[in-house]
């Protein structure tokens, strides 16, 4: 009781809302179930996409690599190792040229 | 088809979470991970549930996204990345009311382990550290409990617009529809930390929601604030968005809202907040989502030793939501022209508009003010008298003064382009 007196009091005196029937304007919050698609495409191009496929997609589904402008080896390769380091992806070192030139190859810029 | 990489992987990935709370059920990352490895299956950007192309006007490709509707508690979305979901607002929508609905509000998230699902009772706000009291709220608690606030107030994504940017730089190639207009209702966060009392010496709160990164030593996704502005009385965590809770994907059940600052400090599906009394290096806020330190956070392209600070408060912005790139129009006939603006940390003080490429300009006529953080629409009519082609643009001064730049600005993050945008049209 003394905690719904508290409640109206402060009601009484928020900021903006100043609508009279106040009490039922309070949303109710409902418990809430979604699914996610799942994400699970490949990169195309078969086996030149081996490289990339295995270190490529545990943190993100392929378009986030795919739907990005033609850039610079250079970019690439930072974006590489970024992945690495800053975000922990765990890549095969040897596996690091492979995709290097996976993405300069169909996604390149001189 | 499964061979000892994927395995090994799996294993790493399935105890990466052991541990999560019963309020919340994260998605199997299983059936993600049953495919890495199988190469040589050809598969095109567009998953098979995408129905519809939408061709987005970057200077390079690629320039087409699936519109895809896929999405929970979500309509026609502009596809971006599936996983983890980044969803862009088609322009149209800004063309149909100043507020944004929410099934088609834009999401954008950083690490793939989202919670699938919140139970509301047993949900808990968590507020803690350089506090007297340590708090577990519970929705309920922040509902009932705390005075209710309402705001309308823009929320955009820090790299709105990279797509634009020359040269172009990775990142999430968004067009213009990294942005949204909502009102929020929920509490001040400055009530909420006034009941945990925050110590003398607090200098910052940092902020964190369910989300996690999919590899365990992976930086966690936390934004943090100045300790004055999380008690300026404007900052809210918001249970409401446009009359109702928030879809799951932008942030059910809290959401922080942090009037006219980019939406990286946002922090959705918030379930912790951590008082400081030393500054926050994580790594989110002291390298990514930085800017140079410079007029309109702009370098040239290449430039280094620049000193970069954590990417604020917003700039204004204006835009066309009736006529796109390559409209065509009869010379001499009237046309309207409308469209939203917003001033970023400021109110919107005009809106004008010019048909020649910037020679003269115009005064727009304003819609309803709802708000100083919130989208102004604002409308006008032209002729164009001469056949040929035309460049129509828009631009917005905010109440602090400061206005839409005629140069684009570049950084290697794509953040806060507010250059005056420029649609070019034909009369026949
Ligand atoms: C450990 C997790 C992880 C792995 C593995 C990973 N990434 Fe990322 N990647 C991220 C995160 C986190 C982001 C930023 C996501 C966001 O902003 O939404 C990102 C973003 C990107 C971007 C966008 C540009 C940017 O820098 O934000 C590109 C391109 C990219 N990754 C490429 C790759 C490539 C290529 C690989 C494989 C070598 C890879 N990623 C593997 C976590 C990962």
């Amino acid at each position: 009781m003394l905690k719904r007196l508290a409640a109206i009091a402060c009601f009484g005196s928020a900021l903006l809302s100043s609508t009279p029937a106040w009490v039922q304007d309070l949303p109710t919050i409902k418990s809430t179930t979604v699914e996610l698609p799942a994400g699970d495409a490949l990169f195309p191009g078969g086996s030149s996409a081996n490289a990339i496929n295995n270190n490529c997609l545990a943190c993100h589904s392929p378009d986030m690599v795919l739907n990005q402008p033609p850039l610079p080896k250079a970019t690439w390769e930072a974006e590489v190792n970024k992945m690495i380091n800053a975000y922990k992806a765990p890549i095969d070192k040897a596996d690091v040229p492979a995709i290097v030139s996976y993405l300069v190859q169909t996604k390149g810029k001189d | 088809m499964r061979n000892d990489k994927e395995d090994a992987l799996s294993r790493l990935l399935r105890n990466l979470h052991p541990a999560r709370s019963a309020a919340t059920q994260h998605s199997s990352r299983r059936a993600v991970l049953r495919n890495i490895g199988i190469a040589g299956l050809s598969l095109a950007v567009s998953p098979a549930f995408a129905e519809e192309l939408v061709k987005l006007p970057f200077a390079s490709g690629p320039r087409e996204r699936p519109l895809t509707h896929d999405f929970p508690q979500k309509g026609d979305m502009i596809l971006q990345r599936v996983r983890p979901p980044l969803l862009e607002t088609p322009m149209e929508v800004f063309d149909r009311g100043v507020f944004t609905p929410n099934d088609q509000f834009y999401v954008r998230w950083h690490w793939a382990e989202i919670p699938n699902s919140v139970d509301v009772d047993a949900f808990r706000l968590a507020v803690r550290g350089h506090v007297d009291r340590t708090l577990s709220l519970s929705v309920s608690d922040i509902v009932r409990d705390l005075p209710r606030v309402e705001l309308a107030a823009v929320n955009q994504c820090s790299g709105n617009s990279r797509g634009f940017f020359a040269p172009r730089v990775p990142g999430a190639q968004w067009a213009h529809g990294a942005m949204g207009n909502a009102k929020w209702v929920g509490v001040r966060l400055k009530d909420v930390l006034d009941r945990a009392g925050v110590k003398a010496g607090a200098v910052q709160v940092r902020f964190k929601g369910l989300d996690e990164p999919v590899v365990p030593e992976a930086p966690t996704f936390r934004k943090s604030l100045a300790i004055d502005h999380a008690r300026d009385g404007e900052v809210m965590i918001a249970y409401a968005m446009n009359g109702e809770q928030l879809p799951l994907l932008n942030g059910f059940p809290l959401r922080l809202i942090v009037p006219g600052w980019y939406s990286t400090y946002w922090v959705k599906m918030l379930s912790d907040i951590e008082v400081l009394d030393k500054p926050d290096d994580n790594y989110w806020m002291a390298v990514a989502y930085t800017i140079p330190d410079t007029p309109h956070a702009s370098i040239t392209p290449g430039q280094s030793g620049v000193k970069m600070v954590p990417i604020n408060r917003m700039v204004p912005r204006s835009f066309f939501t009736n006529i796109t790139d390559g409209a065509s129009y009869t010379a001499g006939t009237r046309v309207p022209a409308r469209g939203i603006a917003f001033g970023g940390d400021s109110g919107v003080a005009k809106v004008e508009f010019s048909s020649d490429g910037g020679k003269s300009w115009q005064p727009a006529r304003l819609g309803d003010d709802l708000g100083k953080y919130g989208f102004r629409q604002w409308q006008t009519d032209f002729e164009l008298a001469d056949k040929g082609d035309h460049a129509l643009m828009v631009r917005c001064t905010n109440s602090s003064g400061e206005v839409q730049p005629d140069a684009p600005n570049w950084n290697g993050s794509g953040f806060m382009r507010n250059v005056i945008e420029t649609v070019q049209v034909r009369a026949f």
